[in-house]
């Protein structure tokens, strides 16, 4: 019965959005202030039923209701309550569902905090959400119905794929369709402004928290889903520009090239027409995102059981939407007041050299990717596009938008003065080559790039730091003063500080992984010793284990450092008594903060060895620190008053004759 | 600088990187993508010794053989195989008779060595390459490749 209501709502929630979809933007047409307020409630609404239905679902996992189809095709009574919980999403119904809420949740945001939005604007951008919303309902209930039962319920369900059976489920999905959807927020924005043909500042102001949202919750989505690949696969890879990685990268650096643009376009009037068409193609990217991941045209782990209908109908969408906007910015673009023009050497001409190399890369990216695709599909041919591609394309052009990085936010807007920015950074330059030439000398022999790239992430860390350095006057004023100063400075220089710090956090720990890391690949036998690094590991022997629905082998391995026993490591294998299926489940010890050794147990030989696959990984952890500096550094610029949704602008162009604000309801 | 100039300016920087990364990409393009090749494509010498290739096919039965950390195997199409040595760990779903891709080069002594060795994720799963060159081989069989249908 909650299934079918849970179905029921879903329904509703369509009906919802196509009011939605419609009725406001009539309004704004036809000048009509009670036909805009339909738009409020109805996201409302639409968020409420699309939230029932995902709280059917489940509770249909959670009572283990096999005689739903699609719990019983990825649960089992045995499962722990948490993976019940998660499961909900690990297949293609369900996660497509929680896309749904989760769409349906930014309109109900916007809905709310969007009160002091011109009228006529929050309309048509509920307007066009809505749009989006009904595609995917009906993408959900035509072709991916998570609700459909059996005559006759089966006594047991056939388990989720146990590679899912791991927290990283749980945390995963949620933050990368957080992230994925929440763009959908600047495109119904971009749309909205092209129909109305008005665009100014404040549009770009009311744009940026959502976008920055969304980027926040990608940056963890991507760093979530490396790290889970990375102790979970077993291969100790943490990228392996898979084509369903790429299909995030692709979102996450357009959008990346978004908020730079928008902040020109805040500050500056700048560069609108531009920034416009990336809250397009950020939004369109995630769309292509969705379409790779769900359509099944690539063997992943994420491609559930694939069913062409669905690839045809996300095409569908695909095309629609991104083909609509697209129409829709080339007959209006010209028709929004382009912005002043700036110097090349100038604030603005840092964020358009940001802009110009994401957007390069995010075009290499789109190309390696879909290019097997397209080959495929045309002749026949069929390629695979892999990390050499890639380290040859994505690598040359990230280098010289890294090296600008920490000279952009040294830059006066309109017109800068590189002398002096080369004089305020020229400590930063001196301890970036000295770490180069030290790290040269200290791993002599070593991969000869390794160096330049440690020199590239102390630049930025640097670079970074020094920038707060010189807004607070640190050491050229009292300390007291420079303390005050750092309070007062707005949160988003510090939210820039951090982001741009979490770079080169990140790219240290990619550097120093990916060209030092010790690697050793062997059958070892019970009693067995062998070093890797500065640790010799013991096997001491197999152990069988019954976990609640697989049966585990625990190698144990015991780790010595300077003849001290420092841990025991305990790898193993897992097989999941429902699928048979074999799962490597790796054991990782930190050391030294940040680095790791890593143990991976391969398949027992029948004379008592088993082979392993054992990794030192210097400063591997970075990689994702950076990573969450990132999204730090994204959620406190997200605290800046100005930047606060809803603020208070300014400038209220309220120039349409109905643009007053909607509070007085 | 003059406004047209500032513009030049803009357009030639942005010219620059466009060309650059296209002809990064261009590049990266004709050396740096791997073709898929089926057993019979090397049966038939219809590929060159010492390019990376990605061969893919079911795993042989009773074909592997481990040395060590070296695992020996012969990849099929059901015409014709082709014998692979590959030294690591193996994917968790890798066995006797079910669909690999492996990626590496051939030899001049006709032995594939592969440096990765891929298996699919999920037991329901076939790699499509695999499939499509089973059913150019003619050894597809739809009840075992097919993703098991929806409901019953």
């Amino acid at each position: 019965m909650i299934v079918e209501l849970g179905h029921y709502a879903l329904v509703l929630a369509l009906a919802l959005a196509i009011v939605q979809s419609v009725l406001p933007i009539w309004g704004v047409a036809a000048s009509d202030r009670s036909l805009m307020r339909v738009a409020g409630p109805a996201a409302g609404g639409q968020f409420l039923f699309a939230g029932l239905a995902f709280a059917a679902l489940t509770w249909a996992h959670v009572v283990s209701d096999f005689s739903v189809t699609n719990v019983f095709e990825n649960s089992h009574s045995t499962k722990p309550m948490i993976y019940k919980i998660s499961g909900v999403w690990g297949n293609h119904e369900g996660s497509m569902l929680l896309w749904v809420a989760i769409l349906a949740l930014f309109g109900a945001l916007v809905a709310w905090f969007g009160r002091n939005l011109p009228a006529t604007l929050r309309a048509n951008v509920l307007g066009v959400q809505a749009w989006v919303a009904v595609a995917f309902y009906l993408f959900v209930l035509l072709t991916s119905n998570p609700f459909a039962r059996f005559g006759q319920a089966p006594m047991e369900g056939r388990d989720l794929n146990p590679l899912l059976q791991d927290p990283g489920l749980a945390i995963h999905p949620p933050l990368l369709y957080l992230g994925y959807v929440g763009f959908s927020i600047a495109f119904s924005f971009a749309a909205a402004a092209l129909i109305e043909g008005r665009i100014d500042a404040a549009w770009a102001r009311w744009v940026r928290p959502w976008t920055l949202a969304a980027w926040v919750f990608l940056t963890l989505g991507i760093a979530m889903g490396s790290y889970w690949a990375y102790y979970e696969l077993g291969w100790g890879g943490w990228w392996f520009w898979d084509p369903v990685e790429n299909a995030s990268l692709m979102p996450w650096l357009a959008g990346t090239a978004l908020l730079h643009s928008a902040i020109v376009m805040e500050k500056r009037d700048a560069l609108k027409i531009w920034t416009i068409l990336l809250a397009i193609l950020t939004f369109s990217l995630s769309l292509l995102g969705t379409f790779l991941v769900r359509s099944g045209v690539l063997t992943s782990v994420h491609a559930f059981a694939s069913d062409p209908t669905r690839g045809v109908f996300i095409l569908v969408i695909l095309v629609a939407f991104v083909g609509g906007s697209l129409a829709i910015f080339a007959a209006r673009a010209n028709t929004l007041t382009k912005g002043g023009l700036f110097a090349p050497v100038s604030r603005e001409g840092a964020l358009v050299f940001n802009n110009l190399f994401l957007t390069a890369a995010t075009a290499a990216v789109f190309i390696g990717t879909l290019y097997p695709l397209l080959l495929e599909a045309t002749t026949g041919g069929k390629i695979s596009v892999g990390a050499p591609f890639f380290e040859m394309t994505f690598g040359p052009l990230m280098v010289p938008l890294l090296l600008v990085v920490p000279i952009g936010p040294f830059l006066a807007w309109k017109r800068g003065d590189l002398l002096a920015v080369a004089q305020r950074l020229a400590v930063v330059f001196a301890l970036a080559i000295l770490a180069v030439l030290v790290t040269w000398w200290l791993k002599r022999g070593g991969p000869v790039l390794a160096p330049v790239g440690v020199g590239i992430a102390i630049w930025l860390m640097l670079g970074a730091l020094a920038e707060i350095g010189f807004r607070i006057k640190l050491f050229a004023e009292p300390l007291g003063v420079s303390l005050r100063r750092a309070v007062g400075l707005p949160g988003s220089t510090w939210g820039t500080m951090l982001a741009h710090f979490g770079v080169g956090v990140m790219l240290l720990g990619i550097v120093a992984e990916s060209a030092w890391k010790v690697e050793s690949i062997l059958v070892m036998k019970p009693g067995e010793t062998v070093r890797v690094d500065r640790f010799d590991l013991t096997y001491e022997g197999p152990q069988q284990v019954r976990g609640p629905n697989f049966d585990e082998t625990i190698a144990r391995f015991a780790v010595v450092e300077d003849g001290r026993r420092i841990l025991t490591l305990e790898p193993s294998k897992r097989i999941f008594r429902t699928r048979t299926m074999p799962t490597t489940e790796t054991a990782i010890a930190t050391r030294d903060l940040f680095s790791q050794l890593y143990l991976s147990v391969g398949d027992a030989r029948d004379d008592g060895g088993v082979a392993m696959r054992i990794y030192w990984k210097p400063m591997v952890l970075l990689i994702w620190i950076g990573c969450l500096f990132m999204a730090i550094g994204g959620t406190v610029s997200l605290t800046d008053r100005r930047l606060r949704v809803g603020a208070p602008t300014p400038r209220k162009t309220a120039a349409a004759a109905i643009a007053l604000p909607e509070a007085a309801e | 600088m003059t406004r047209k100039q500032k513009r030049l300016t803009l357009i030639g920087l942005a010219g620059l990187v466009l060309a650059a990364a296209v002809g990064l990409v261009l590049v990266a393009l004709g050396d740096k993508i791997t073709y898929f090749t089926s057993p019979t494509d090397l049966a038939e010498h219809r590929v060159s010794v010492g390019t990376r290739l990605r061969l893919g096919g079911l795993v042989e039965a009773g074909s592997i053989v481990r040395d060590g950390a070296t695992v020996r195997f012969r990849v099929s199409d059901g015409v014709n195989a082709v014998p692979v040595t590959y030294t690591g760990i193996l994917p968790d779903l890798f066995r006797e008779g079910q669909g690999t891709v492996a990626e590496g080069k051939v030899g001049t002594d006709g032995v594939f060595a592969a440096d990765s060795v891929l298996a699919k994720h999920d037991e329901k799963y076939m790699p499509k390459e695999v499939a499509d060159a089973l059913k150019q081989s003619g050894h597809w069989q739809e009840e075992s490749g097919k993703a098991q249908p929806k409901s019953k």
